[in-house]
């Protein structure tokens, strides 16, 4: 792709001939009414998705028999660009003859696939597919208002990626099998990410409820814990006669070095590392421990997250959950 | 018809120019360096040249313009240097601009915060323009740089460039100025304004692609960009694109020459554009008239997102631009139009039209046409514009 992406201005390029004709003729734009209804015996459903100052906004018409739930009529109106405005009419032409029920098993993909020319040529240039998510979001207001239930309960998993329509479960498994490092391996998996680039960070073109960089972060802390704790063949016993927190700064100190001994310091050795324990502060009930990284963990990027909230997760469940480690 | 409104992103070469350049291509093709006939038969014109780019700033003799490829560029060498110069080996940590620079100024901030420096980026009003008791407020003793552009790519807005100057050069701070959008369409007097440094591209002022320039204050200090050679003084290296200044030089006489007729006729037809556009309901333009170039205008329309409306011009043969996010690449939305009305939406709904001295009544008049119709249309669509006319509500 490096050639092809030296020169910009190409978005329109790469609009399929069916998004263009959309554009500048929709086959579905318009208004539905009551007395529409009225003379093809149905209910009118009116639905918003989006808003002006986020750059897209969709409404969706239906005409629904209530009998058999069939969507007898659809229509749209869009405010967004081209790509919004063919998004949407294709969207409210898969609508038409479908049961809700039906209507709501309609994807964004489903929309964008419904607009190229040939099969294995995408519609629109991958930063636009978020033009078609929003016709997918519309569907599902309709229908909760319909049915009068809540929009969410269409969805039974958390998607992360709207464009390509990955889910958190799908993203957390593909980082632990493959152990995954970077945000442009998770997209290479699993295209999430690939599209309008929303979900990657905070700061895209729409706030999302979960980041990738946020995901791969925590889930390979949570690898790392995980790794630590096999490795250090932790037997919790729970035979501490006395508690922890009751004991002397220096007998802390001891059990602590005891069980880095035991659980910690063979891990980080192998890596060619260690650590030292500098001093140890009793502050409101807390015993902050004070550590240097030594060799090879001073200035490893996990030092500072994800070894060390597995090193801090095996003193907590060892000796104390008061327990908070501290890097100097 | 086909009609260009879109001249501050790039004009048409002026054929004058361009009849001058065309011998330094085929015939006249030897390197100004070289001690040959070839070489030095460019002389000449090159004199030429640059006798027009001082004339056409006001720069006196003992000052520099040093060709670069662009003000891409120029922005980058005097932000980047000044950092090496002033921050990196001496006692100064901080650069002020304003946060509608063109993101040649805005990102090479950007990258200075990213190796420590402090950066202030000074707020615009409704207007689009910084206030200069902020600039004021924010100099210290630590203050390297003052960046703020002459007058605005989007709005057309005109900044206070002579009082910026004034405070800078009271304050003992160095004072840069982006003019590339002013260049051609006001004066430009690097004297009047206390530059220290000014920024401009020649095919903003119909000259080429690929060449522009920075004006240096007499012997100002920069560390060169370019390192590698003894062209420009040893300011700048690499051979001189012969053709391109030529092209520069005549482009920059024509347009100061043509700067009545750009106050006066593209004003004009400009007015005329914004008068007949701003009868549509619902439209605001950013800033008055008389603030701007007389070229551009800003303007948003209610319910019509720009891409859309980008489309429906281009399908009539007109050529304009949006700030709008979902016409860029990377769907990220236009800093200046987040600074001056994400209230009003303008970061959706903008449509930047754009004159120039070869634009004409007759052009002027189809586009408002065209803009009318497409107006009609999408608003016809827009589900955020309590618009329905006859036609389109359905009878089933």
């Amino acid at each position: 792709m490096a050639k092809d992406s030296l020169i910009g201005g190409s978005i329109w390029e790469e609009y399929s001939q069916k998004v263009q004709d959309l554009m500048n003729s929709p086959k579905n734009m318009g208004e539905l009414t009551e007395e529409d209804a009225k003379w093809m015996g149905g209910k009118l459903i009116i639905a918003d998705f989006g808003a002006e100052s986020c750059g897209d906004a969709v409404r969706l018409y239906w005409i629904v028999d209530e009998k058999t739930e069939v969507i007898k009529a659809a229509k749209f109106k869009s405010f967004g660009c081209g790509t919004a405005i063919a998004s949407s009419d294709t969207m409210a032409e898969l609508c038409i003859g479908k049961t809700v029920s039906e209507a709501v098993k309609i994807t964004n993909i489903d929309v964008e696939k419904a607009m190229r020319d040939t099969p294995d040529v995408p519609a629109v240039p991958p930063q636009k597919m978020h033009c078609s998510v929003m016709a997918y979001d519309v569907i599902k207001a309709a229908a909760a208002s319909f049915k009068g239930v809540d929009a969410a309960s269409f969805e039974d998993e958390i998607i992360v990626c709207e464009c390509a329509r990955v889910s958190l479960g799908t993203i957390k498994e593909v980082i632990r099998i493959n152990n995954l490092t970077t945000v442009e391996q998770i997209t290479n998996y699993t295209k999430a990410g690939a599209f309008c680039k929303s979900c990657i960070k905070p700061g895209g073109h729409e706030a999302r409820e979960y980041y990738l960089e946020d995901i791969l972060r925590d889930t390979r802390a949570e690898m790392e814990h995980d790794r630590l704790l096999a490795m250090s063949n932790v037997k919790v016993e729970g035979t501490h006669t006395v508690n922890f927190d009751d004991l002397t700064v220096v007998k802390k100190f001891q059990e602590i070095e005891k069980v880095i001994d035991e659980n910690i310091r063979p891990m980080l050795v192998m890596d060619g590392g260690n650590l030292e324990i500098l001093d140890i502060k009793e502050s409101e009930g807390m015993s902050d421990v004070y550590i240097r990284y030594l060799g090879a963990c001073s200035g490893c990027a996990s030092s500072s997250t994800g070894t060390l909230f597995a090193i801090e997760a095996v003193l907590q469940e060892k000796l104390s959950k008061n327990i908070r480690i501290l890097p100097v | 018809m086909r009609v260009y409104l879109d001249n501050n992103a790039t004009t048409m070469l002026d054929p004058e120019a361009f009849e001058l350049m065309k011998p330094y291509y085929c015939e006249k093709y030897g390197n100004p360096n070289s001690l040959h006939q070839f070489g030095s038969e460019s002389h000449p014109a090159l004199r030429k040249a640059m006798d027009q780019l001082y004339a056409g700033i006001n720069a006196g003799d003992e000052d520099d313009i040093v060709v670069t490829s662009c003000a891409t560029e120029s922005n980058n060498w005097v932000i980047k240097s000044v950092y090496n110069d002033y921050i990196l080996h001496g006692d100064k940590n901080h650069i002020i601009t304003s946060e509608v620079e063109h993101p040649a100024v805005g990102a090479s901030c950007k990258f200075l915060e990213s190796l420590g420096v402090n950066v202030t980026y000074l707020p615009v009003n409704t207007d689009g323009v910084i206030n200069v008791e902020d600039l004021k407020n924010a100099i210290t003793d630590q203050t390297a740089l003052v960046s703020i552009m002459w007058a605005n790519n989007e709005t057309g807005m005109i900044f206070p460039v002579e009082e910026i100057g004034a405070i800078c050069k009271a304050r003992g701070v160095l004072f840069h100025t982006d003019a590339v959008q002013a260049i051609g369409k006001i004066p430009v007097d690097v004297k009047k304004a206390n530059v220290d440094f000014l920024s401009f591209s020649a095919h903003k002022f119909h000259g080429p692609k690929g060449i522009g320039g920075l004006y240096i204050r007499n012997g100002q200090a920069l560390t060169p960009f370019f390192h590698g050679g003894e062209h420009m003084g040893g300011r700048r290296s690499g051979t001189l694109d012969v053709p391109g200044i030529v092209g520069m030089g005549k482009a920059m006489e024509l347009a100061v020459a043509a700067l009545d007729f750009e106050k006066s006729n593209v004003r004009r037809l400009r007015d005329k554009l914004e008068d007949a556009l701003l009868k549509i309901p619902e439209t605001f333009v950013v800033g008055t008239k008389e603030q701007r170039v007389p070229n551009t205008i800003l303007i948003s329309v209610k319910g019509i997102e720009g891409e859309a409306m980008l489309w429906d011009l281009n399908q009539n043969g007109i050529g304009a631009s949006t700030g709008s996010a979902c016409a860029s690449e990377a769907l990220e939305s236009n800093p200046v139009m987040e600074a001056i009305g994400a209230e009003a939406d303008l970061a959706h709904t903008a449509l930047r039209l754009s004159l120039s001295r070869f634009t004409t009544d007759e052009e002027i008049d189809y586009a408002i046409n065209v803009i009318y119709k497409a107006v009609e249309r999408l608003r016809a669509i827009s589900s955020t514009y309590a618009y329905a006319p006859e036609w389109h509500v359905s009878r089933l």
